[in-house]
Formats: structure tokens, sequence, C-alpha cells
């Protein structure tokens, strides 16, 4: 196999890492609209803290996509 | 295709490179007015004209403008004083700067051809200046106390090393992710955009000269269009979001160290 083209199946691995994130992201706003349906009336004040969960999960998978990218530039 | 990465490309203005200049650990460095300075310039102007015509005039009944700011100051107000408390005020102003200026630079890259966000020059000084504030206030505040901060109290004593270890390393990765958070959101949504919008243009060419697919390139084309309209959408709410994100999480590492020992 030539290395031009490890290089590109090794990018397309490294953002795989961003299901996870997926997962992360959907299970936060996934949970954040099963408490908020339960309870709206405190559901107004959390939205901050959802958007802070929702960032912290994202961000890891943003590290996957910035790994590929570097493999990709490498 | 057109190459989607193209659009992040510094260069020059032309006839507005002055020079070279040797730098001691970065060699020879020209130094130019890029499209990256005219983003900046524009979104610093806008945050600075725009804050300048809320406030003068300002009426006891607000009018549109009026409330526009301050819907927006407000909510950064409420974001310093729920999560630091009564001092937030003090550090509201950096917090608020912070703010204004990643919406203002994200929110300009959806209409220019170049988001200054997208670049990790910029957001990583932004999570430099983050952090050194931080790491500054921390020691002016409590000395040698600040590194009470890797020390929980709460854990068993037994755990507290490995513990004290992990949040060490947690937090010399806040300033990484604080800037490949805003730098990845901006260049995937950004690649994202013109990787469908250029699926358009390459697909509708395909049709109309007959190769390929022929004139069932079409609702492909038609089908990528209505995606780029809603990455569009999308592409504001991340605009705003991130900046409200980035602005979230100073705030909190600010607490740690201003409020730091009072239990969390």
């Amino acid at each position: 196999m030539e290395a031009e083209a490890a290089k590109y199946i090794g990018a397309g691995l490294a953002t795989l890492g961003m299901i996870g994130s997926a997962i992360g992201v959907g299970n936060i706003f996934a949970n954040f609209l099963n408490g908020a349906l339960r309870n709206p009336s405190a559901a107004g004040s959390q939205v901050g803290n959802l958007f802070v969960g929702a960032a912290l999960a994202e961000a890891l998978g943003i590290l996957a996509f910035v790994l590929g990218i570097l493999i990709l530039n490498a | 295709m057109a190459d989607p990465i193209e659009q992040f490309e510094i260069h020059p203005l032309p006839g507005m490179t002055f020079g070279e200049v040797n730098v001691p650990v970065l060699g020879n460095q020209v130094i130019a007015f890029t499209n990256s300075h005219v983003a900046m310039t524009i979104a610093f102007l806008m945050v600075v004209l725009f804050l300048t015509a809320v406030t003068s005039g300002a009426k006891v009944v607000p009018g549109r403008l009026q409330s526009a700011g301050e819907t927006l100051f407000g909510m950064i107000d409420g974001v310093t004083d729920s999560i630091i408390g009564h001092e937030g005020r003090k550090y509201f102003p950096f917090v608020f700067t912070l703010f204004t200026l990643i919406l203002g630079m994200n929110l300009l890259g959806m209409f220019l051809t170049f988001t200054a966000t997208s670049q990790l020059a910029v957001t990583i000084t932004f999570a430099m200046l983050t952090i050194l504030l931080v790491v500054g206030v921390g020691i002016l505040k409590h000395g040698l106390g600040f590194f009470l901060l890797f020390w929980p109290s709460s854990a068993p004593l037994l755990l507290r090393p490995v513990v004290g270890a992990i949040e060490f390393l947690s937090f010399l990765l806040r300033p990484v992710t604080l800037a490949l958070r805003l730098f990845g959101n901006m260049l995937g949504g950004h690649v994202a955009l013109k990787i469908f919008a250029g699926f358009v243009v390459s697909l509708g060419a395909m049709a109309f000269a007959g190769e390929g697919l022929g004139l069932w390139a079409l609702p492909i084309a038609a089908l990528s269009m209505t995606m780029v309209v809603a990455l569009t959408a999308l592409e504001f709410l991340v605009a705003f979001l991130q900046a409200f994100v980035f602005a979230v999480l100073a705030t909190i590492y600010l607490n740690d160290v201003v409020n730091l020992g009072h239990g969390h």
C-alpha cells in the first residue's frame, strides 16, 4: 500500500472518534428534554448548563477531528 | 471541485506588504496587512460601533437597538454573576470583551469569505489570555495557595495525589481544549458548507454537460442546496453558541481561582 493511501485511511480512522462525542452530545440533549418535559418550569435555568455540557462533550470529538486534519496535512 | 481548505489561507492584501523582520525563534517573518487582519479589524470596529450606538442616548425605557445591547450585556452579566458570585462584576469586562469579539468574528465569517476564528493562532491567543489571567489572578489572590486548586480536600487522603495529578493534567488541557473547540467548530462548519456548496456546482455542471449521472444529478444537486441552506442556519447558531460557551468556560475557570477553597 502506498504511504499516501495509508495517510488518508489513517485520517479517516482518526475522525471515527467523533462518533463518541456524537453519542455524548445526543445523550445530553435527550436527557435535557427528558427532564425539561417533566419539569418545564425549571428547564429555563438549566440551558446554560446544557450548552456547557454539550461543549465539553463536543470538545473531545473536535480533538479527533483536528487529529484527522493533522494526519492529512502531516 | 474547489478546494474547501482554500478559504482558510492567509494572504497579504495587494500592496500591503511592509518588508521582513528577523524574529529570534521563528526566523524571517513578513510584515503585511492580511485578510485575517481585515476580518479582525472589521469585527473590532463592529463591536465598538454597535456598543457605542447602543449606549449613546441611553433611555430608561430602551428602544429596539438599546434593548438588543442590554440583552447581550445582561446575558454575560448573568453568567458572571451566577457563576462567580458577588465578585463577578470585576471580571465581567474581560468576559464580555472575549464574548463580543469572538461573536463578532464568528458572525462576520458567515458574511465574509474569511473567518478569523477558524485560525488556530487567533483561538490559541484567546485561550492563552484566559488561562494566563486565571493563573495570574490565582497567584495574586492566594499566593502559593493557588496550588491548593490541585489538592482535592474532599477526596480520601490515599487518593488525593492521584486525583491531584488528574486535576493538574486537566488544568493543563484547559487552554488546549478551549482553543481547539472554537477552532474545530469554525473550521469543520465552514468546510462542510463549502463541500456541499461545491456539490451543487459540480453536480449541476455534470447534469448540463450530460456526463456521468446525466439529469439524475439535478435532484442530488437540489438536495445539496437544501443542505447548504440548513447548514447555514446551523452555522449561525454555532457561531453564537461557541462564543457563549467560550465566555461561560472562561468564567468557570476564573471562578475556580477566585473562589478557591469555598467548597465546589
